[in-house]
């Protein structure tokens, strides 16, 4: 069990203010997504709390700022699917995803009983067993991206932050991944993925975190988060929000003027 | 054409130990098996000991501690800048440790004692790391490495290019250029002792990230989030690189193309993670620069070959060879 807490978190990259000022928890058992438009900051909050690029305010894990923990004791408590990741070795999909017990290996030590089961574990569940001999580099776009989740997955990291987790997934896939990052909080793990998709992140999400310009500007529930206003204020968008089902369902009716 | 590791690491064992006994054995001259055996159990002429214990042991010793030492910091710094082109003279690394043993023979160093040349070699290793780092600032990317690295390689050539243009007579020109050709020929055990030490503490720190190397197959972000220390990991690769190859560069010359090579040869056997690469690249570097000092000894010209132009010779079509196969695949 984990829990990692913002406070007034600012990050600037350059002489960008990128992140503004976020505040925001996240519990256990819960599956938040993070939505925002494009350049609102929320890739960089996702690296800034993987302590990747500095911060002001504090980022606690566990009540611990990240940025006086040590790489390997964060390595272990929150896993990270960074987005769009290139890999720069063919290695083997096996291969790839053992990367995932690094943080849990001593240097020059063997991969162990436990590292392997927890690699066939992550195999099993981002369905990727039939690509286990390929060589990574060599797959599609959607292939790659289940690869690289099991990589994630493979850490068996209480937390797990996961950017852009749908991009170039099909829609069954897409499903897939969300079930299965739904099934991770619902074991007790905290789970925080940065979304486009607002349909997707409605359908699944047990939280929202809506960022603009680097602030959050909304925080509850989806049906509290994907107002019209919000919409409208946030994404430049007229939409119809329907909230009969048993998730809000967003119709984008076109820019808003 | 992935092949098991105890196999590939035996196979390359092997081959070493064909390549230390082959120069052992061979020489400008013959000796015949008795001689020598008799040299080696203490029974055997004067001659026959000298010429095989303090010629061609240490020669062997340094051809393969060199080799090593080449074909490792090739395969770090290939794994850490995810680069295969990389090797020490990216960074820079040979081309100041050459500046140094050059500066040593230039200004009359080298004579005030044995060891002014070494660690001339070795502080001029690290002084280059050192302006590698200003250049390079906080960055961690792996262009700005390179671009670095370029910089001070640039910088170390002009150096040496300046001594050899203003050296006072021709003899002293040739010292020079031999140096930069890279040679073994007449190396002592006190060569050994200078270049061993170096070797070994530069392997241990090249050898320590392997773990790290392969997390950088996921970038820079990805390794961190693996728990990977990246300026640490740096720091250590840098000082293996510069006291390794340094130490390498102060008792043999410049010798490139190792570095290159043996890490495009071996990786295709293995897994072709970093850290696979690691320990056949050092074995195979051994093997690769102990064969080349025997072609050199075995070749008959009116001067003995130097190495650095032999293994020059024998990493062009490997390099072609790859490149050939890199394009195809576009």
């Amino acid at each position: 069990m984990v829990n990692i807490r913002l406070e007034n978190v600012a990050v600037a990259l350059g002489k960008r203010d990128v992140v503004r000022s976020a505040s925001a928890s996240f519990a256990p058992g819960t599956l938040t997504g993070i939505v925002g438009p494009n350049g609102a900051g929320k890739s960089t909050l996702a690296r800034a709390m993987l302590a990747l690029v500095p911060h002001a305010g504090r980022i606690l894990v566990d009540d611990v700022e990240v940025a006086t923990m040590s790489r390997a004791e964060l390595a272990k408590r929150v896993a990270y699917l960074p987005q769009g990741q290139t890999l720069h070795w063919p290695l083997t999909v096996e291969r790839l995803v053992e990367l995932g017990r690094l943080p849990h290996l001593a240097p020059m030590s063997r991969i162990g009983e436990a590292d392997t089961a927890a690699i066939e574990r992550a195999i099993e569940r981002a369905d990727v067993a039939g690509l286990r001999d390929r060589v990574a580099t060599e797959l599609s776009g959607g292939e790659r991206a289940r690869v690289l989740l099991a990589r994630a997955l493979a850490v068996e990291a209480p937390a797990l932050i996961a950017d852009e987790p749908l991009a170039s997934l099909d829609p069954g896939h897409q499903i897939d991944v969300m079930e299965l990052l739904q099934g991770e909080a619902r074991a007790g793990g905290v789970v925080i993925a940065v979304l486009h998709d607002l349909t997707m992140a409605a359908r699944y999400c047990d939280r929202l975190v809506l960022i603009d310009n680097g602030t959050v500007v909304a925080d509850g529930t989806p049906a509290e988060v994907l107002t019209p206003a919000n919409l409208k204020s946030v994404y430049g968008i007229d939409a119809k929000v329907e909230l009969t089902g048993d998730w809000p369902t967003i119709t984008t009716l076109g820019r808003s003027r | 054409m992935t092949i098991s590791r105890p196999l590939l690491i035996t196979g390359l064992l092997a081959l070493t130990l064909v390549a230390a006994i082959g120069s052992i054995l061979f020489g400008p001259v013959h000796l015949s098996l008795a001689r020598m055996v008799a040299a080696f159990t203490g029974h055997g002429d004067r001659i026959a000991t000298t010429i095989l214990l303090e010629l061609r042991l240490p020669r062997m010793l340094l051809g393969l501690g060199v080799g090593a030492i080449l074909g490792l910091a090739g395969a770090a710094l290939q794994g850490y800048l995810r680069n295969p082109l990389a090797e020490p003279s990216v960074l820079g690394t040979s081309n100041a440790a050459a500046l140094g043993a050059v500066a040593a023979l230039y200004f009359g160093l080298a004579e005030l004692h044995p060891i002014v040349l070494p660690v001339l070699a070795v502080l001029c290793a690290l002084v280059s790391l050192m302006a590698l780092f200003l250049l390079a600032g906080r960055s961690e990317s792996p262009l700005t490495l390179i671009l670095a690295g370029i910089a001070v390689a640039t910088l170390a050539t002009a150096g040496v290019s300046l001594a050899l243009n203003l050296s006072p007579n021709p003899f002293a020109a040739m010292e020079i250029m031999t140096w930069l050709l890279g040679s073994l020929e007449n190396r002592s055990f006190e060569h050994v002792w200078i270049a061993y030490p170096c070797i070994a503490i530069g392997a241990l720190l090249l050898f320590w990230d392997g773990r790290a190397l392969d997390a950088l197959t996921l970038g820079e972000d990805g390794a961190q989030a693996l728990g990977v220390d990246i300026q640490r990991t740096r720091i250590r690769l840098l000082l293996g690189t510069a006291i390794g190859v340094g130490g390498a560069v102060a008792v043999s010359g410049a010798i490139g193309f190792i570095g290159l090579i043996v890490p495009h040869l071996v990786r295709p056997l293995t897994d072709r993670s970093p850290s696979a690469i690691l320990l056949p690249s050092a074995i195979g570097g051994a093997a690769l620069l102990t064969f080349a000092d025997l072609a050199v000894r075995l070749i008959d010209t009116k001067n003995e070959l130097k190495l650095g132009v032999v293994t020059a010779f024998l990493g062009v079509p490997v390099f072609l060879i790859h490149l050939m196969r890199e394009r195809r695949l576009w």
